[in-house]
């Protein structure tokens, strides 16, 4: 079963003359594992597309199922508990709270959730070991490097059983190897099972994707073919 | 890519037989460029006979691993040396552009009536974006240069990686430029107009003082792509 399937999504803004189509019968399933690229140039409905995997916003028409039930038919607790349990969310500029350090940020989503505050310390501080920062899980934000803000941000993501990490821009103003780093961690969780979604403009971080879906005026206009497997390129004749 | 020069660097670190060399070479650039032992001996020949390596010792001795056939083995001369260190700091030619067969098809779809220009450029940009794929599944699959396990072998297969991934990221981010520059036009009735001729019949009677302005760099852009012919 998909984690994430996207049935026929239509997304209009606005009425009457300001009305815009921002998605138009965009189908799309993500597999556990799995991690899908959305490239298009800027008003293509990219970010739409994530607002509404996520169950921030409804589509116009169509179904959001998330492991195979309507997000839709869900009441407004169940839709929050699967935001809070089950999706990941890291924006371009890793939206961390300032007035929390770093494990607490990390922490946060699982304390929402009913957690108690010790044992999602203690997730917490090993979400950010995992991603080598566990000596900076007291620092504030404002102490941390990009880099280290968007490793936060994403242990944020993935913390507890989160099956679905929704990324928009993920690298934000990061420079290459540290935009790098982001893609290898989204990488990582995708390798333990995690579904992933990737908005991004730039083909080098999209291209860490087993699937990259192209958007054009709010439609699926094209995707790349399925994997070829590693050995393809060094078999080629050169 | 320079073979000789590789060579060349490989015997700067001491004498060496040829099969080692091939398997340096190989190990050093990633194993993305293999290299056959005809190659390798073929240019150390070139090399001997142009003074810039010459036979190391005096016998020829059996290479171990080899059925007992004599190997020789050869060193970097000073004027090996001497080269080697010229070649490393002259910047390769890259001030001629190249002529590019996908700028040539962009520029013929655009002309040919009925057909859809975005149509064909996604069709090269999702292929590009695939072999990026690809590229990016090796180094996905080698260690990161946060890891602190890889050896220097692994260092070079980044490197000649991110060198592919820069490389076609360039062309897809200029296919986003051309059909960004395209729908602009489009927007303005620029794109269905007449054929070039008369839109630069149309721009010299209209302005002649800027078409004269802009002539000169076409010129100059003609004479070097035209160079490379």
């Amino acid at each position: 079963m998909s984690v994430l399937e996207l049935r026929s999504i239509s997304k209009v803004y606005g009425k009457g003359a300001a009305e815009v189509q921002a998605l138009r019968d965009v189908s799309l399933t993500v597999a556990a594992g799995e991690m899908v690229a959305v490239m298009g140039p800027s008003g293509s409905g990219k970010s739409s597309l994530l607002t509404i995997a996520g169950t921030l916003e409804e589509p116009t028409s169509g179904a959001v199922l998330i492991n195979g039930e309507d997000v839709h038919a869900m009441s407004g607790g169940a839709k929050a508990r699967v935001r809070r349990r089950t999706i990941g969310y890291v924006f371009q500029d890793f939206n961390l709270l300032p007035g929390l350090t770093a494990v607490e940020n990390v922490a946060l989503p699982l304390e929402l959730d009913g957690t108690s505050m010790r044992r999602a310390y203690l997730a917490g501080a090993k979400a950010l070991e995992a991603l080598g920062l566990a000596g900076r899980a007291r620092a504030f934000p404002d102490q941390l490097s990009g880099g280290e803000r968007q490793r936060v941000a994403i242990a944020r993501a993935t913390v507890g059983e989160r099956q679905l990490l929704l990324a928009d821009e993920p690298s934000g103003a990061l420079d290459s190897a540290n935009g790098e780093g982001v893609m290898r961690l989204i990488h990582a969780a995708c390798k333990r099972g995690v579904a992933a979604v990737v908005v991004t403009h730039d083909a080098q971080l999209a291209s860490w994707a087993d699937r990259v879906i192209f958007l054009r005026d709010g439609r699926l206009a094209d995707q790349t073919a399925a994997p070829a497997g590693p050995e393809s390129l060094l078999e080629r004749p050169s | 890519m320079s073979v000789r020069h590789a060579l060349l660097a490989l015997l700067s670190e001491g004498p060496k037989y040829g099969l080692q060399l091939r398997e340096e070479f190989e190990a050093r650039t990633g194993e993305v460029w293999p290299l056959n032992v005809g190659q390798v001996y073929a240019t150390l020949q070139r090399l001997e006979r142009d003074g810039l390596v010459a036979a190391a010792g005096e016998d020829p001795v059996s290479e171990p691993g080899t059925q007992g056939a004599p190997q020789k083995a050869y060193e970097i001369t000073e004027v090996g040396s001497a080269e080697l260190a010229q070649w490393l700091r002259v910047p390769p030619d890259q001030s001629t552009p190249p002529r590019d067969d996908l700028v040539m098809k962009i520029l013929i779809a655009i002309r040919i009536p009925g057909t859809d220009v975005y149509e064909v450029i996604q069709a090269h940009r999702r292929y590009l974006v695939q072999l990026m794929q690809e590229w990016t599944r090796l180094k996905g699959d080698a260690p990161g240069a946060e890891d602190d396990g890889g050896g220097p072998g692994d260092l070079a297969f980044g490197l000649v990686v991110d060198a592919e991934l820069f490389r076609l990221d360039s062309v897809v981010r200029w296919l986003d430029a051309a059909e960004g520059r395209l729908r602009r036009a489009a927007a303005d009735g620029r794109l269905t107009a007449a054929p070039a001729s008369a839109s630069a019949a149309s721009a010299a009677s209209g302005a002649s003082a800027a078409s004269g302005a802009a002539a000169e760099p076409v010129a100059v852009l003609r004479r070097r792509i035209g160079g490379g012919r």
